[in-house]
């Protein structure tokens, strides 16, 4: 009995091949949107993992000075008992790209914490000149024929970096004995006397004080989740709709079961056989399928966790075991989620109960009270999460909860709206539609819901990445407004180079700067020249009066907004620098910087830290010049090509790097408001069927099946067109959230917001065309629906 | 945010690798092979001082060993130990700078307690290195120097204790095997080998709960080779012991994979004459083993030597001288009681 019941009830898949399609299409797309995104995340985070481990270094305090450290110094802590481990870095041009060279003392390394540990015991090619470079597999594999040392490839190491022994890495980065830093591997011996009296020039940067870097990154895969999750949810929606159309297709088959013998538990039994085995085909497609994606969008989000954060990430994937059991997991739970309510209404069906689909409809009516009840709750939540306010999980309790609040509110918001347009009906006709309209919206309500959080989604990132590039451009031409900008390997050498350009430049700005703590925090603060340049361009977000005379007297100082931000310090405020309470003259937006930052003017800068290198300059000239005196000066100093670098170069980096950190959402966002297309169409399809009772007496009445299919087909063009006007708001807001609220707090800077009224109708006309075609089949069904289908539903009860 | 890395589950190879003086004696593959690159023993070099207290970069590994067994004001026992070793990665020291590793060891021993620590050092940097004359050998803040090799300054410290020690003495130095040439197999694997057990000790001790100033006796091992064990060595038994009379007892035993131990050892009389022994003279047979963390570790120990009329209990002062370092092994002060008394030190190794 068990075997026949499963074939009878599986038989309804062989009958309806074009609905399991759909079933497995959602719900695969549903988890390959979801494991797409945990694989992005996962790999992304294993990749930071692999970069701190690198260093070795970031949660261990180290020491700098401003330059490189000189070898004795570094012997002199040893010897005075501090446990310090040297570190070398640097960037060479190699055949694949910029390689960074971490140069490391494998004798002082912290217990446990080298690499070099991997390395073959008793081999000692690490050391011996030509060295050894360890680096990622695939990096060797990037690197083959290159003349720079060999290459271990050692698991673990980030991409584009390579270990080297110190004494190596000096040599290869041409600087012999220099040291970058001292990173403090441990306690010191019981009786050595303090670092200031041994080397009193170094700084001592503790790490666990600053930034954490990883709260930046968090926020971005913040956001991926939270684009994975929408569209999970999104996905589910058509999951829903494919469940309750096969539930409800066949409930005459689960009236014959009952009939036969067939108990209530079995039959939920079979039912649930016949979903896990779905939701297992269909989650081991998802999971293939995301991987899919993640591979696609994977060099995009490197390039942009590079780019902002400076955190290497491999732009290759491997499939991990554990994706394909939480994609399964996940796919299994949608799946049960989808279902929940079909089997529930499946159980309590009355076994001699007729097929009444109007029924349902009324009792979703009811629901719809509920929903607004629930959406109002979700108002409340966001509400309350702004009000309090004050972290990213605020912000995205806030979004989340505005979200689902909008699309539990979409129902009843239609349902009124509807209700107020059907008073301009005139004719039975149009009054009939009307009526219809509102009759099917119980059925469309979660491919609507799915239609609104895809729209909305759009707009509010749409708008967010916009504003973004908009600001960000305007800034970068302020911010870079010198021709060349000029970074010299040392003191002397920088005074050569002014002296050879100093007769064929408008004017040389220094850009001088150094570590220090501001208001209490680890930052930077620079020293800049009184010029136009700054005068004219330099983007203040809020100033005084006079503040560039004053700043350049010395007498004030210019914050970047993320401090101003942090510490609530605005002009007309102090803020602490080393020991000098401050003025505060104005504020400048820095975007993409994490850290605190201020400007003095240069002769203040020259007296507070003398020992600051002074090896930056911008220069101002005409731009013919620039390439020909670029190449002269590279000709006639030993200098990195990447120290010289024209304004244009900076810019065109730069903005690649912004410009591809919204690729991945743009691709996630197209993907989304495709799946809420499948949504509407099955949906539309579910109703269809439905729909016969309450066609065919209007076709009786003398409407042929052709209007009735056009009247369908306006009718989802309406919908979709009054979901996009709720989407509208709801995506605005979901903007300024991004923008003002989480942008803030996870980034320091708040950006304004445009609006772009172009982007909004081409959006909104996309929405209508996807239930246009959406609603094409149906309809073209209807249009097609045999005159003797629609007469059963007089002679019986379908 | 911190990811695993591979390389810690593996943390001993290289860098113990890299310091083979002892990691070699465990049967590290390949090591105990001879490198011909590398200087061999001589049995017919003698020594010549101060230029052998130096390093001798030619040979392959090479080490500084200070044990010495002291007592408080209230008569309490302690132990300490100062170590250095060199390695060389390279058999021509001037290609590199790093071709020489140094690898030091301190240790501080009460009834009770333990202190052990570690310090790695890159040679040809000034980190580390050692000169003959005036005697200096460093590393990091831990030295080993004075004006010359009979009256030293022995210095140590860790976050939690330290020592500064002096350490004096009129003796000349005493070879160790037949002229300082000490074999260590029956393949006649050898090095250079020279002590000198005569330091007397005055200096303060910092502990945990104070410092505490010392008295007592210091004994120094010179020893260089190049691949003084053979390959089926798994590990030596070492014993200096300071015998009531003025006395003093070398003895070891290296454990064997397939035979019977091969044991040495050398007399010295009160006056520094040096009576070195025939390989089976010496014997060391455990008699008590001190189980902690899985290990096995022998802790007293009968040890005879029938030419010298020696029949002796060796036991430690604290069966918990475990020294959790790159290489690990024991090593702590022991008391003699039976026909000859006295204090001394044990270095166990291969019981990991």
């Amino acid at each position: 009995m068990i075997r026949a019941g499963l074939s009878a009830l599986l038989s309804h898949w062989r009958r309806h091949p074009i609905q399991l399609l759909t079933l497995i299409i959602g719900l695969a797309t549903a988890t390959a949107l979801w494991s797409g995104v945990q694989a992005i995340n996962a790999e992304a985070r294993a990749s930071y993992a692999a970069a701190s481990a690198t260093l070795g270094d970031n949660a261990r305090p180290y020491l700098t000075s401003g330059g490189p450290i000189p070898h004795a110094t570094y012997i002199a802590l040893r010897r005075a008992g501090h446990q310090v481990t040297p570190l070398t870095e640097g960037t060479l041009d190699t055949e694949a790209g910029p390689l960074r060279i971490l140069g490391l003392d494998p004798f002082t390394q912290a217990p446990g914490e080298t690499f070099l540990d991997g390395l073959e015991p008793g081999d000692t090619s690490f050391l011996a000149p030509p060295g050894q470079l360890l680096v990622a597999p695939q990096t060797v594999r990037a690197l083959e024929g290159s003349a720079l040392p060999p290459r271990m490839a050692v698991e673990g190491v980030a991409p584009d970096q390579a270990v080297a022994d110190i004494a190596i890495a000096q040599g290869l980065l041409n600087r012999p004995g220099e040291i970058d830093r001292l990173i403090i591997t441990g306690p010191a011996s019981l009786t050595a006397p303090p670092i200031s009296d041994i080397a009193p020039g170094l700084r001592l940067t503790d790490p666990s004080d600053e930034v954490d870097t990883a709260r930046l990154t968090d926020s971005f895969h913040l956001n991926l989740t939270a684009f994975g999750l929408l569209s999970f949810a999104v996905g589910l929606f058509i999951v829903r709709g494919a469940i309750g159309l096969a539930f409800e297709q066949r409930r005459p088959v689960f009236r014959t079961l009952r009939a036969l013998g067939l108990s209530r538990s079995v039959l939920i039994g079979l039912l649930s056989v016949e979903l896990l085995i779905l939701a297992l085909l269909a989650g081991a497609i998802g999971v293939a399928l995301g991987w899919l994606i993640a591979a696609l969008l994977l060099p995009d989000v490197a390039a942009t966790l590079r780019g902002l954060y400076g955190a290497e990430v491999g732009g290759s994937l491997t499939l991990k075991p554990v994706w394909w059991v939480s994609g399964l997991g996940i796919a299994v739970l949608g799946t049960g989620i989808a279902a929940l309510a079909s089997l529930w209404q499946t159980a309590r069906m009355p076994l001699l109960a007729p097929a009444r689909p109007r029924a349902w409809a009324l009792a979703s009516e009811r629901a719809m009270l509920g929903q607004a009840l629930a959406a109002l709750a979700c108002g409340a939540v966001a509400l309350v999460a702004w009000a309090l306010g004050g972290s990213l999980l605020a912000g995205f309790v806030m979004l989340g909860g505005m979200l689902l609040g909008a699309a539990l509110a979409l129902p009843l918001i239609l349902h009124r709206v509807l209700g107020l347009l059907s008073h301009t009906s005139r004719g039975p006709r149009s009054e009939w539609f009307w009526g219809d309209a509102r009759q099917q919206l119980p059925g469309l309500t979660l491919a609507l819901m799915a239609l609104l959080l895809a729209l909305s989604a759009n707009i509010g990132v749409g708008t967010m990445v916009s504003s973004f590039r908009l600001t960000f451009i305007g800034w970068l031409d302020q911010r870079l407004a010198a021709e060349l900008y000029i970074r010299a390997e040392t003191d002397t050498q920088a005074r050569e180079i002014e002296a050879m350009i100093s007769d064929r430049v408008d004017a040389i700005l220094p850009i001088r700067s150094a570590p220090t703590t501001l208001g209490g925090q680890p930052g930077e603060v620079y020293g800049v020249a009184d010029h136009a340049t700054y005068r004219d361009h330099w983007p203040l977000i809020a100033r005084s009066p006079g503040v560039w005379d004053t700043v350049a007297a010395g007498a004030a100082v210019l914050i970047n907004e993320q401090l101003a931000r942090r510490a609530d310090l605005w002009p007309g405020d102090q803020v602490k620098i080393g020991d000098w309470d401050a003025p505060i003259g104005g504020v400048y937006s820095d975007y993409g910087n994490p850290q605190p930052q201020a400007m003095i003017g240069l002769n203040r800068f020259a007296q507070m830290f003398p020992e600051a290198p002074d090896l930056r300059f911008g220069v101002r000239m005409p731009p013919e010049g620039i390439a020909a005196l670029r190449r002269e000066i590279l000709d006639r100093f030993v200098l990195p090509a990447d120290q010289i670098s024209d304004q244009r170069a900076i810019k065109d980096l730069s903005l690649g790097i912004f410009e591809r950190t919204f690729t991945v959402t743009a691709a996630l966002n197209v993907l989304t408001l495709g799946v809420a297309g499948l949504a509407i169409l099955t949906s539309l399809l579910t109703i269809s069927t439905m729909r016969q009772p309450q066609i065919a007496p209007v076709w009786a009445l003398g409407m042929t099946r052709r209007q009735l299919a056009a009247l369908d087909l306006a009718r989802a063009a309406l919908l979709a067109l009054l979901t996009f006007g709720l989407a509208l708001p709801v995506g605005l807001a979901l903007s300024w959230v991004l923008l003002a609220v989480i942008n803030v707090e996870a980034f320091g800077w708040r950006l304004p917001l445009h609006l772009f009224p172009r982007d909004w109708l081409a959006l909104g006309a996309l929405a209508v065309v996807a239930a246009l075609i959406a609603a094409l089949l149906p309809a073209l069904r209807l249009s097609r629906i045999p005159p003797s289908e629609l007469l059963k539903v007089f002679a019986n009860e379908r | 945010m911190r990811g695993k890395s591979p390389f810690r589950l593996a943390r001993r190879g290289f860098l113990a690798s890299l310091l083979p003086a002892m990691a070699q004696a465990q049967g590290f593959a390949g090591l105990g092979h001879s490198n011909a690159s590398y200087a061999e023993p001589d049995p017919e070099a003698r020594f010549r001082f101060p230029e052998d207290h130096g390093p001798h970069p030619a040979f392959r590994i090479e080490w500084w060993y200070v044990t010495a067994n002291l007592t408080g004001p209230d008569g309490a026992p302690y132990g300490v130990q100062w170590t250095l070793f060199r390695s060389a990665l390279d058999p021509n020291p001037a290609a590199f700078a790093a071709s020489q590793a140094w690898l030091a060891h301190a240790a501080l021993t009460t009834p009770t307690a333990h202190f052990a620590s570690e310090r790695r050092g890159r040679g040809g940097t000034g980190q580390a290195g050692v000169t003959a004359d005036p005697f200096a050998a460093w590393l990091d803040d831990w030295s080993l120097a004075g004006p010359s090799f009979d009256d030293l300054r022995m210095r140590a410290a860790s976050d939690v204790f330290a020592y500064d020690l002096r350490l004096r003495t009129g003796a000349r130095p005493v070879p160790q095997g037949i002229e300082g040439y000490s074999v260590k197999s029956f393949e006649g694997t050898a090095s250079h080998y020279y002590s000198q057990p005569f330091y007397e000790v005055e200096g303060a001790l910092t502990l945990p709960d104070g410092p505490v100033s010392v008295t007592g006796k210091a004994w120094l091992d010179r020893e260089w080779s190049s691949s003084p064990l053979s390959k089926d060595q798994e590990g030596w038994d070492w014993f200096s012991l300071h015998l009531g009379d003025g006395a003093k007892l070398m003895g070891f035993q290296l454990r064997d994979r397939t035979r019977d131990a091969f044991t040495a050892a050398t007399w010295i009389g009160p006056d520094g004459t040096t009576t070195p022994l025939p390989p089976g003279a010496f014997t060391a047979e455990p008699l008590e083993i001190h189980r902690s963390n899985g290990r096995e570790i022998p802790v007293r120990w009968r040890v005879t030597l029938p030419q010298k009329g020696v029949d002796v209990t060796v036991t430690a002062l604290n069966p918990n001288c475990w020294m959790p370092l790159s290489f690990p092994y024991w090593e702590g002060p022991v008391t003699v009681a039976g026909t000859h008394d006295g204090v001394g030190y044990l270095e166990m190794t291969g019981y990991e």
